[in-house]
C-alpha cells in the first residue's frame, strides 16, 4: 500500500511537473472533486471563468487521499506556482506546515484557517445564508419541523446548521429544527445512500423541508425529498435545478466569486483575511426559474428585510465557530 | 421511542442490509472456494455505475442490471485470470480492482456524460421502483385519502404498521436477496457442485484427484462471486438511489467483508450479520447520541461498531473464525 502510493506520488510528481510554465497559478480541489456540484464545483467555476476571460492557464489537481495534501502543495510551491489557491478546511493543517517553507508564494486558504504572513485567508458567514434559507424553510414548512444533514460532523457544518434553526425559529419561534450528521469520517461527503436514509428519517419525524450541506451526499436527500414528495434545500452552488420545483432554494456560497478574484489578482494578491458575508455578497440564497413558484412575494419580502437588517447590523447571526455553541440548535 | 419508530428503524435496517448481504454472499461463494476477494467494493463500484449509466440511455432498469452485472463478472474475470490461472497474490489483484473501479467509473461517467463523474438522475423506469403488497398502506393510499403518509400510517394497527413498512414497500432486489441466502445454503450444502466448491477452498489437492477441474471450479466461483455483486451495486443506484455518484459504495464492500467473517463464512448467519451491521447503521442514523440513562453513546461509537465486533470475533473470544483452509493460496498441481 505504502509503496503503491509512493509510486503514485512519483506520477503525480512527473505530470505535474511536465509542461510547467513559471507563475502559473495553481488550485487544489479537496476530496469531493471538482465536479461535486457543490463547493469544489463553484471553485472550478470561478477558475474557469478567469481561464476564459484572461487566457491565462492555471495548475490543478484534485487530492485522493489525505497524504496527498502536504505533497501537493510542496510540488507546486516549488514548480513556481503563484498564488496556491487550496480549497476546504481540510487544507488548513497541511498548509501552515508548508507555507512558512515558501516565504515567496502566496497561498490562499477558503474556509481553511491558517496565520501566516503570506497566506491569505478567505471566510464565508455561511451562518447568514443558512438563516436566510431557514427563514425560508419555515415559512414553506406546513408541519412547522424542519430538518438539516450536514456532511462530515465539523464545527464549519455546524455554523450552518446554527444559522439555519436560528433563521427558522425567527420566523417560528415554535420550529423544531432536526439536525443530523451523515457521518464522520472524510466519506460522509460522498455518501447518497446515508443521505437517503437521514431525510426518510426525518421524514418520518415530520420534517418537511430539508437542508442538505453535505456535498455529494446531498444528491440522495435532493432525491429522496423530491421521491417523498417535501422540499429540499441545496447548498454551495446554486442547486434548484437538480430537481425543478421541488428544490426550494439553495444557499449559495460565492466560492467561485472568491477564487476568481483571487486567480485576477494573481501575483500582487495581498495577503489578508476576509470574510465574507451577506454585505460583500458573499452569501444568499438562490431565486431562478425552478424555484419561482414555491417562494411568494411575502416570503421574499421577509427574506430581504431580514438580509438588509443582517447588513446593517441591527440582526446578528450567531457564528457557531466563535464560541462552539448554538443558542437556537443543541447538537 | 413508539412502536412505529421500532419499525422504521428496522425498515431502514431492510435497505441497508441488502446491499451488504449481497456483497456478503458473493464473498462466500469465492472465499468458499479458496479465492479471497477483497475488490467487493470495486465490482459494486463498477456494477452500480453501469447499471446507472444504461439505465439512463435505454429507460429500462433491467437493462441496466444486467450491464451492472455484466461489468462486475468482467472485473471478476480480471480477478479469476490474475489470481487463478497466473497464481498470483489474490490480495494484491483485489486491490487493485478497486482502484480500477474507483478511478474508472468517474473517468468514463465524465467523458459519456460530462456531469463531473456522476450519471443524470434517472427517471422512473429506469429505477427499481418499491413494490407495494397487496392491503399496505403506502403513498397511494395517502394520495387518496388526501392526508400524509405517516399520519395513516400512525393511525393503523400494529399488524398494518409491521406489514406496511417493514415488509412492503422495499424493491424487488430486496426479495431477492433474500431469497439468494437460502438458495446459496441449499447450493452449497445440498448440491453436489456446492460439496465441490467447499472442498476446492479446503483441499483442493482431493478435489483435483478425484479428477474435477479445480480451476473450473474456482472460475464457477468467482463468477458466481462476479453476479451478486453487480445485483448489489445496481441495487444501490437504480434501487436506492436515482443514479451513480462516485465513490458511492462508501466501503460497504469492506463491511460486508466483516459480515463474513462475523457469520464465519456461512449463508444464513450472513443474513443475521449483515442484518445486525445494517441495524446499527440505521440507529447510528436515526439517533445520533444515545442517551443511555446519564451515559451517551457517542454516533462515532455505533459506526465503528461492525469492526470492533469483526476484531472481537477475530480475537477468538466469541468462538473461533476459521476461514476455509486454502484461501488465499493459489492451486500448483505437482509435478
Amino acid at each position: 500500500m505504502t509503496l503503491f502510493k509512493s509510486l503514485m506520488g512519483a506520477a503525480a510528481a512527473v505530470s505535474l511537473t511536465a509542461g510547467v510554465a513559471m507563475a502559473d497559478p495553481a488550485v487544489i480541489f479537496d476530496l469531493g472533486g471538482k465536479f461535486d456540484k457543490s463547493f469544489n464545483e463553484a471553485g472550478y467555476n470561478g477558475a474557469e471563468r478567469w481561464a476564459k476571460e484572461t487566457g491565462g492557464k492555471y495548475l490543478e489537481i484534485e487530492l485522493k487521499s489525505e497524504a496527498q495534501r502536504e505533497q501537493a502543495l510542496r510540488r507546486f510551491a516549488e514548480t513556481g506556482a503563484n498564488p496556491i489557491i487550496t480549497m476546504g478546511f481540510a487544507m488548513s493543517a497541511p498548509l501552515a506546515e508548508v507555507a512558512g517553507d515558501y516565504p515567496d508564494t502566496t497561498f490562499v486558504t477558503i474556509d481553511g484557517w491558517v496565520q501566516a504572513p503570506n497566506v491569505h485567508v478567505i471566510g464565508f458567514s455561511e451562518q447568514e445564508g443558512s438563516y436566510l434559507v431557514g427563514m425560508l424553510a419555515a415559512q414553506a414548512s406546513k408541519t412547522g419541523t424542519v430538518g438539516f444533514i450536514g456532511g462530515m460532523d465539523i464545527p464549519l457544518i455546524r455554523r450552518f446548521a446554527c444559522g439555519y434553526a436560528e433563521g427558522a425559529k425567527a420566523v417560528n419561534p415554535d420550529a423544531v429544527v432536526i439536525a443530523n450528521m451523515t457521518g464522520t469520517t472524510p466519506t460522509a461527503w460522498n455518501d447518497p445512500v446515508k443521505g437517503s436514509e437521514l431525510t426518510k428519517a426525518q421524514i418520518a419525524q415530520g420534517a418537511d423541508v430539508v437542508y442538505a450541506a453535505a456535498g455529494g451526499t446531498g444528491v440522495g436527500v435532493l432525491q429522496t425529498a423530491a421521491d417523498e414528495g417535501i422540499l429540499s434545500i441545496g447548498v454551495d452552488s446554486n442547486q434548484n435545478h437538480l430537481h425543478p420545483g421541488k428544490v426550494l432554494t439553495s444557499m449559495l456560497k460565492r466560492v467561485d466569486v472568491a477564487v476568481y478574484d483571487a486567480l485576477k489578482a494573481g501575483d500582487s494578491l495581498q495577503p489578508a483575511i476576509q470574510t465574507l458575508g451577506l454585505a460583500e455578497d458573499g452569501v444568499g440564497y438562490a431565486l431562478d426559474d425552478n424555484n419561482a413558484s414555491l417562494i411568494s412575494d411575502d416570503m421574499k419580502a421577509s427574506v430581504e428585510a431580514a438580509k438588509a437588517k443582517i447588513i446593517s447590523g441591527e440582526v446578528s447571526v450567531h457564528n457557531y465557530t466563535s464560541d462552539d455553541s448554538c443558542p437556537a440548535l443543541s447538537f | 421511542m413508539d412502536f412505529l419508530t421500532l419499525v422504521q428503524v428496522l425498515d431502514s435496517t431492510v435497505r441497508l442490509a441488502t446491499p451488504l448481504l449481497l456483497a456478503c454472499l458473493a464473498g462466500l461463494f469465492s472465499e468458499r472456494a479458496g479465492i479471497f476477494d477483497i475488490g467487493l467494493e470495486g465490482k459494486m463500484l463498477m456494477a452500480a455505475f453501469f447499471s446507472a449509466a444504461v439505465a439512463a440511455m435505454t429507460g429500462n432498469v433491467w437493462m441496466g442490471l444486467l450491464a451492472g452485472i455484466g461489468s462486475s463478472l468482467a472485473l471478476s474475470g480480471l480477478h479469476g485470470a490474475a489470481s487463478i490461472t497466473f497464481r498470483g497474490n489474490q490480495l494484491i489483484s483485489g486491490v487493485a480492482i478497486n482502484f480500477l473501479a474507483s478511478g474508472l467509473t468517474v473517468l468514463i461517467a465524465q467523458s459519456w456524460f460530462q456531469q463531473g463523474g456522476r450519471t443524470p438522475s434517472l427517471l422512473s423506469g429506469g429505477r427499481f421502483e418499491p413494490i407495494e403488497l397487496p392491503f399496505a398502506i403506502g403513498p397511494t393510499e395517502a394520495t387518496e385519502a388526501g392526508r400524509r403518509l405517516s399520519d395513516l400510517l400512525s393511525e393503523a394497527n400494529v399488524l398494518q404498521q409491521i406489514y406496511s413498512e417493514l415488509i412492503s414497500g422495499h424493491s424487488i432486489i430486496v426479495y431477492i436477496a433474500g431469497l439468494c441466502v437460502f438458495l446459496t445454503w441449499w447450493v452449497l450444502f445440498r448440491t453436489r457442485f456446492g460439496l465441490r466448491l467447499r472442498a476446492v477452498g479446503e483441499n483442493p489437492a482431493a478435489v483435483d484427484t478425484a479428477g474435477i477441474s479445480v480451476i473450473r471450479l474456482r472460475f464457477a466461483a468467482v463468477a458466481i462471486c462476479g453476479i451478486l455483486c453487480g445485483i448489489a451495486g445496481a441495487y444501490l443506484a437504480t434501487g436506492l438511489q436515482a443514479g451513480f455518484v462516485k465513490e458511492m459504495t462508501s466501503g460497504r464492500g469492506f463491511i460486508a467483508l466483516a459480515a463474513l467473517i462475523f457469520a464465519k463464512w456461512r449463508p444464513v448467519a450472513a443474513l443475521w450479520a449483515c442484518l445486525l451491521f445494517g441495524l446499527l447503521q440505521a440507529i447510528a442514523l436515526r439517533f445520533q447520541s444515545i442517551d443511555l440513562g446519564g451515559f451517551v453513546v457517542p454516533v462515532q461509537f455505533m459506526e465503528a461498531l461492525p469492526y470492533i465486533l469483526t476484531v472481537v470475533i477475530l480475537a477468538g473470544f466469541v468462538g473461533k473464525a476459521v476461514p476455509p483452509k486454502a484461501g488465499g493460496q493459489p492451486y500448483v498441481k505437482e509435478r
